[in-house]
């Protein structure tokens, strides 16, 4: 279907063009402006053109947290992809558990980002939480979030893969839902197993979903910033300090609006990249499911 | 409420840089709308307009930016050369 | 056989899901002094002290009615704007549709760290700072282009032919956008309605940056308790609990088009 040519549809745009002009390309070129400059105060700046982005690209936690970022998005994308595929293929096609099944995976998705941290805290604390205690007392293995770094990377992920992983379920599953039956009674009269059925009905139909799953997933665990924050505060050390937990460190609490800006605009531009290659992605499955 | 811009902290070098991309994406609109052009292929890997060339180039340039301030410390006169032949060429031949 | 291990898979899952939530529920209704003194799997002395507290404390409780007045605000801002966007979108081929696309979606994707410093200056200049609607405002940033995003994928749904017929029968654009196409892609704006409401209430950092005390959400009302001293565990796990119980309401009521929304992948 082709698209009727109008150019009278950019009144129709405009409203959500101006509001959205108006909450991103100020504050970008605010941020511009900011990365230049060493501000004191309202009015009291000095023009140092480069220097902030000098010191940021070789500030050596930022690449520390960018790692970290790639490490922890790499990991959520690799715990979270087959494990919401599994959760998919096992949740039932029809009948009253589907609504239940539903809404209770959903659930966690709902939950506002710093509760989910609240309930991360609470169930992990060495004293009284259930899992934190339950470590250290019923199994004798040492545990404690805010004194280890590896404790904390565990806790991080556990809470981003229960967190998460229903997005990934939710999506899989509405992939399967739009497999016609006929393929899987094609299936059954070859007498496939059902691996076989995955890896050549279910996996290749699921594939537009997945791509969509696993571009969210990276974009969203990318920009993670409440959860962690909550639970760990970055710590203990720096050591679950991530990209935007350490911009809002500088930006926000040491209030460093030039090293902030400078850091905002690389941040940006890495997030821009991804975005379009989301985007080029995305057009590409749109295609695929048209034909 | 008061609208000032001051809080923003303009200086004459962003101010000339913000400018330069308003006015080339304008001069591009008001181009495309009098004559569109179609999507073609050039030697960037998926199909683009002059618009998604504009993009392109210009997102590469910042990250060659990044390459050059973070790594070099040659004068910026050059890198502004290179820049805008880069994104000459991906306009041309993208 | 293997439906039933299927099952039994699922419900360890659940199981494990519901634990966390199942732990600060019961932490919720033990006070502070009975959390640290004895650890036990359920309460035994049950006590709805802390829901109480929340219920009579205004700092507390204002918390609450200050996030429903800005997701609500700002779900009817977003819906507002890209109704008509989403529309142009779907239907019309015009200079800059497809990098306009793209614009405002790396807006759904753009870190909010990255606008939380020019945002609080901005909003400071012009006034808005600490009130419900520079929170609404803000939330606009990512819920708009969503909106947009999830729309036009209803609004591509909808056969052409509806439009035509109408603008032949005499129908002026609003009136039969209004009267007929709305009606028509009632599930996608109810959809879409709530993934706003979800991901403005589910939103921190740029809501706690923009408020101070007046339109001060609860999700920052907890963060602040947090970093106190002298925790107290309980009044928090029942501020958690309660933070759940407006997205479990909106689950249930949108629990059969959800799937839907998810299938098309746009969230």
């Amino acid at each position: 279907m082709e698209k009727w040519p109008n150019n009278k549809a950019w009144f129709l745009v405009l409203p959500a063009f101006v509001i959205v002009i108006f909450s991103a390309i100020i504050p970008l070129m605010t941020v511009i402006n900011y990365s230049v400059q060493d501000i004191f105060g309202p009015g009291q700046a000095v023009f140092v053109g480069t220097e902030w982005f000098r010191e940021m690209l070789g500030d050596y936690r930022l690449h520390d947290a960018l790692w970290r970022q790639f490490l922890f998005s790499g990991l959520v994308l690799l715990i979270e992809m087959p494990l919401g595929i599994l959760i998919a293929l096992a949740m039932p096609k029809k009948g009253w558990g589907v609504p239940v099944c539903l809404v209770t995976i959903a659930l966690p998705l709902l939950i506002p980002w710093n509760t989910i941290g609240t309930i991360w805290i609470i169930f992990t604390r060495p004293d009284i939480g259930l899992f934190g205690a339950g470590m250290n007392n019923l199994l004798g293995i040492p545990f404690d979030h805010t004194d280890n770094w590896l404790d904390a990377w565990i806790t991080v992920m556990l809470m981003e893969v229960w967190h998460w992983t229903p997005l990934v379920a939710l999506l899989g599953y509405a992939g399967l839902r739009a497999i016609p039956e006929v393929y899987y009674q094609a299936a059954r009269i070859d007498g496939a197993s059902a691996w076989a059925t995955f890896l050549y009905i279910q996996l290749p139909k699921m594939r537009g979903v997945l791509t969509i799953a696993f571009l969210l997933r990276f974009m969203d665990s990318f920009l993670i910033y409440a959860e962690p924050f909550v639970l760990t505060g970055g710590g203990p050390g720096n050591s679950t300090t991530f990209l935007s937990i350490y911009l809002v460190k500088i930006a926000l609490l040491q209030f460093d609006l030039g090293p902030g800006g400078a850091f905002s605009l690389i941040y940006f531009v890495i997030v821009l990249l991804f975005s379009f290659i989301f985007y080029q992605a995305l057009q590409r499955v749109g295609k695929g499911e048209k034909v | 409420m008061r609208l000032t811009f001051e809080w923003m902290e303009w200086t004459v070098p962003t101010a000339i840089f913000c400018g330069t991309i308003i006015l080339t994406v304008l001069a591009m609109s008001v181009w495309q709308t009098l004559a569109p052009s179609l999507e073609r292929r050039g030697f960037l890997p998926i199909p683009t307009t002059p618009g998604d060339r504009l993009f392109i180039g210009i997102l590469s340039s910042v990250y060659i930016f990044f390459a050059w301030i973070g790594l070099t410390h040659f004068a910026l006169w050059i890198l502004l050369i290179i820049v805008l032949c880069w994104i000459f060429v991906v306009m041309i031949w993208g | 056989m293997k439906g039933k291990k299927k099952t039994i898979g699922l419900v360890i899952y659940f199981i494990l899901l519901m634990m966390p939530i199942y732990w600060m529920l019961t932490m919720s209704l033990r006070s502070n002094a009975d959390i640290l003194a004895s650890f036990v799997l359920y309460p035994k002395n049950i006590t709805f002290m802390n829901y109480m507290k929340i219920f009579t404390d205004s700092s507390w409780y204002m918390g609450y009615v200050n996030a429903m007045i800005y997701v609500v605000m700002n779900t009817a801002i977003s819906l507002f704007v890209a109704l008509p966007a989403a529309y142009a979108f779907s239907r019309y081929q015009f200079v800059g549709d497809k990098q306009m696309f793209f614009w405002l979606l790396t807006n759904r994707m753009a870190p909010a760290a990255v606008f939380a410093l020019p945002f609080f200056q901005l909003y400071s200049t012009i006034g808005l700072m600490d009130t419900h609607f520079a929170v609404a405002l803000a939330h606009c940033l990512f819920n708009v282009p969503l909106a947009v995003w999830i729309l036009e994928g209803f609004m591509s749904g909808v056969p052409r032919e509806i439009d035509e017929t109408a603008f032949i029968d005499g129908y002026s654009f609003p009136r039969f956008f209004i009267t007929i196409f709305i009606p028509l892609i009632r599930a996608g704006v109810g959809v879409t309605a709530f993934f706003c409401f979800m991901f403005s209430w589910v939103e921190l950092l740029l809501a706690r940056t923009l408020t101070v005390t007046e339109a001060k959400p609860i999700s920052a009302i907890m963060t602040r308790t947090i970093s106190a001293t002298g925790l107290d565990f309980g009044l928090l796990a029942a501020a958690g609990i309660l933070t759940i119980v407006p997205g479990a309401l909106v689950i249930w009521f949108v629990r059969n088009h959800m799937a839907k929304g998810f299938a098309m992948g746009r969230v």
